[in-house]
């Protein structure tokens, strides 16, 4: 059912945990099974220092919570705001059609900690 | 069961992987003297088509009649009784829909529970479009329909009465024989989903009271597409669905599906043999499956803790997904099964465990382990061992807090 990609990310994935004083957090649930997902940044210059998940999810869920910490770290908070979920399916070598909505859950993650970084640093200012 | 992972001729070390197969209540493997069986109708001058009169079909449909006799004597029938089909699914919608039809002059009311399986649940539902009154009762924490509500539930109006033996995704067996003389004293017409129970625990359609009886082959070691529905004699229903020639006594038309008649009865046979011994086997497995399990933490016996199937063990796990735990336990050649939303195809969790009050994201947690003739006590062992750092692993990852 899922590629090999998927496999190797469920199997094996990397940045799983937490970061305790991290600064953006993000949590979303699927509203399609009812799933969640956490992401958690460190940013230091505009730049995503470490980046960490949990996932409550099905294989696809965590081999894309996986996959788009992957692809997020390191970049800018622009450039991570633009990763979509198809970008994050497409690195994995696609998923099933049934199971796209799962990588929407990771980029809305991602996209969610970043946005929450910035309210957070707003408040600082 | 033991399977080789790879067998080039470079590799001087055979590496033996240990495969367990514990999803029964989903299939089982066709029995090797089943097989057998149904490839002698496939083959020579075993072809003839029983309706015909020539001596290939005559000598067919004698066999025909063998088969139904032991289909018959199986569940305490009269082979006149017997109609063969594609399967549960074919059974359940002709039995519930030519019920409901037939006596609609009668009254207009159907009653059903909330655990069926989608091949009740969905044909009681499509009736209740087509001018039909339902009512879906509810069940009890373990999934149990209470005769007391079936009682309550009729009315004058009601015809059909279609509840199962024992649930497929818990496992819960139902208090059928008490349901079925509430059906008899007032005269509608009782139909069972016996496809989980037969095999396992006793079916006697006198017993149970029943008046259409669904079987279903691929769960008995028998093949895929292939049943049985019982029609007790005098019971009001017609066939309804599927029109056509006069096969089975005008009950249910097409061409006999002899290789898979065959088979069935060949299964059967088996089943009926082997049932006591094997049932007192695999519950000593099961009870080691509950014991050892829900002695980790978090973790609970779903369905009746007593009247379950012998072979049939199915658990909540918290903080975990199915699918997930399915894909870990598959690469450990650990075959299971489970009613979570990601895994549905609908994106539902499974109707069962919600219609037990179970919450939504409880039921992702679910795992049904479903035991058979190959399942040994090293399996167990080795799913107990196994489970235990998967477990740990996916609860790490997951947001949730215990
Ligand atoms: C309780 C029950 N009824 C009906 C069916 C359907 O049987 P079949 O697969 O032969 O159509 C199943 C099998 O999944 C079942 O478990
Ligand atoms: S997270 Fe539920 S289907 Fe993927």
């Amino acid at each position: 059912m899922y590629s090999e990609k998927v496999m190797d990310h469920f199997t094996n994935p990397r940045n799983v945990g937490e970061i305790p004083n991290a600064d953006g957090v993000g949590e979303v649930g699927n509203p399609v099974c009812g799933d969640i997902m956490k992401i958690y940044i460190k940013v230091k210059d505009n730049v995503i220092k470490d980046i960490k998940f949990k996932t409550f999810g099905c294989g696809a869920a965590i081999a894309t919570s996986s996959m788009v910490t992957e692809m997020a770290k390191y970049k800018s908070l622009e450039e991570a705001l633009k990763l979509s979920n198809s970008q994050v399916a497409e690195a994995l070598g696609g998923l099933p059609p049934i199971k796209m909505h799962c990588s929407n859950l990771a980029a809305d993650a991602l996209h969610a900690a970043v946005n929450n970084f910035r309210k957070n640093e707003q408040v600082i200012k | 069961m033991f399977i080789l992972e790879k067998t080039t001729e470079q590799v001087k070390e055979v590496r033996v992987v240990r495969s367990v197969y514990f999803d029964h209540s989903g299939t089982t493997p066709v029995h090797p003297a089943v097989a057998e069986e149904m490839y002698r109708y496939l083959i020579g001058d075993s072809f003839g088509n029983p309706s015909s009169v020539n001596h290939l079909g005559l000598q067919v449909r004698k066999k025909v009649t063998e088969a139904r006799d032991i289909a018959a004597q199986a569940i305490g029938a009269a082979p006149g009784e017997i109609v063969f089909t594609s399967g549960g699914t074919e059974s359940d919608n002709m039995a519930i829909h030519g019920a409901a039809y037939t006596n609609k002059s009668r009254g207009n009311h159907i009653i059903t529970s909330a655990v069926e399986h989608h091949a009740v649940l969905n044909t009681v539902k499509a009736l209740g479009k087509q001018g039909f009154n339902i009512t879906i009762l509810p069940v009890d924490q373990y999934g149990m329909v209470s005769v007391d509500d079936v009682a309550a539930a009729i009315t004058d109006r009601t015809i059909l009465i279609t509840i199962m033996h024992a649930n497929n995704e818990v496992g819960t067996i139902m208090p059928i024989a008490e349901i079925g003389k509430l059906a008899r004293e007032r005269k509608i017409v009782f139909h069972v989903d016996a496809v989980q129970s037969f095999g396992k625990i006793p079916v006697n359609v006198d017993e149970l009271g029943a008046n259409l009886l669904s079987l279903s082959g691929h769960k008995i070691y028998g093949p895929k597409g292939i049943g049985v529905l019982y029609i007790r004699k005098g019971t009001r229903w017609r066939q309804t669905l599927f029109h056509g020639g006069a096969q089975e006594r005008l009950r249910r038309a097409g061409t006999e599906n002899i290789p898979g008649i065959m088979g069935l009865a060949k299964a059967i046979e088996l089943a009926m043999e082997n049932r006591e011994a094997e049932s007192a086997r695999l519950m000593v497995l099961r009870d080691k499956l509950i014991k050892g399990l829900t002695s980790i933490e978090n973790v609970r016996l779903t369905g009746h803790p007593v009247k379950r199937l012998p072979n049939h063990a199915s658990f909540l796990f918290k903080c975990i997904e199915g699918e997930s735990m399915l894909i870990s336990l598959d690469m450990k050649r650990i075959a299971a099964s489970t009613g979570s939303a990601c895994t549905s195809g609908s994106l539902e969790p499974s109707h069962v465990l919600l219609a037990m009050g179970i919450p939504h994201a409880d039921a992702h947690g679910s795992l049904r382990l479903t035991l058979g003739k190959d399942n040994t006590d090293d399996d167990v062992d080795y799913l107990l061992e196994v489970i235990k750092p998967i477990v740990e692993k996916l609860r790490n990852m997951s947001p949730l807090e215990d």
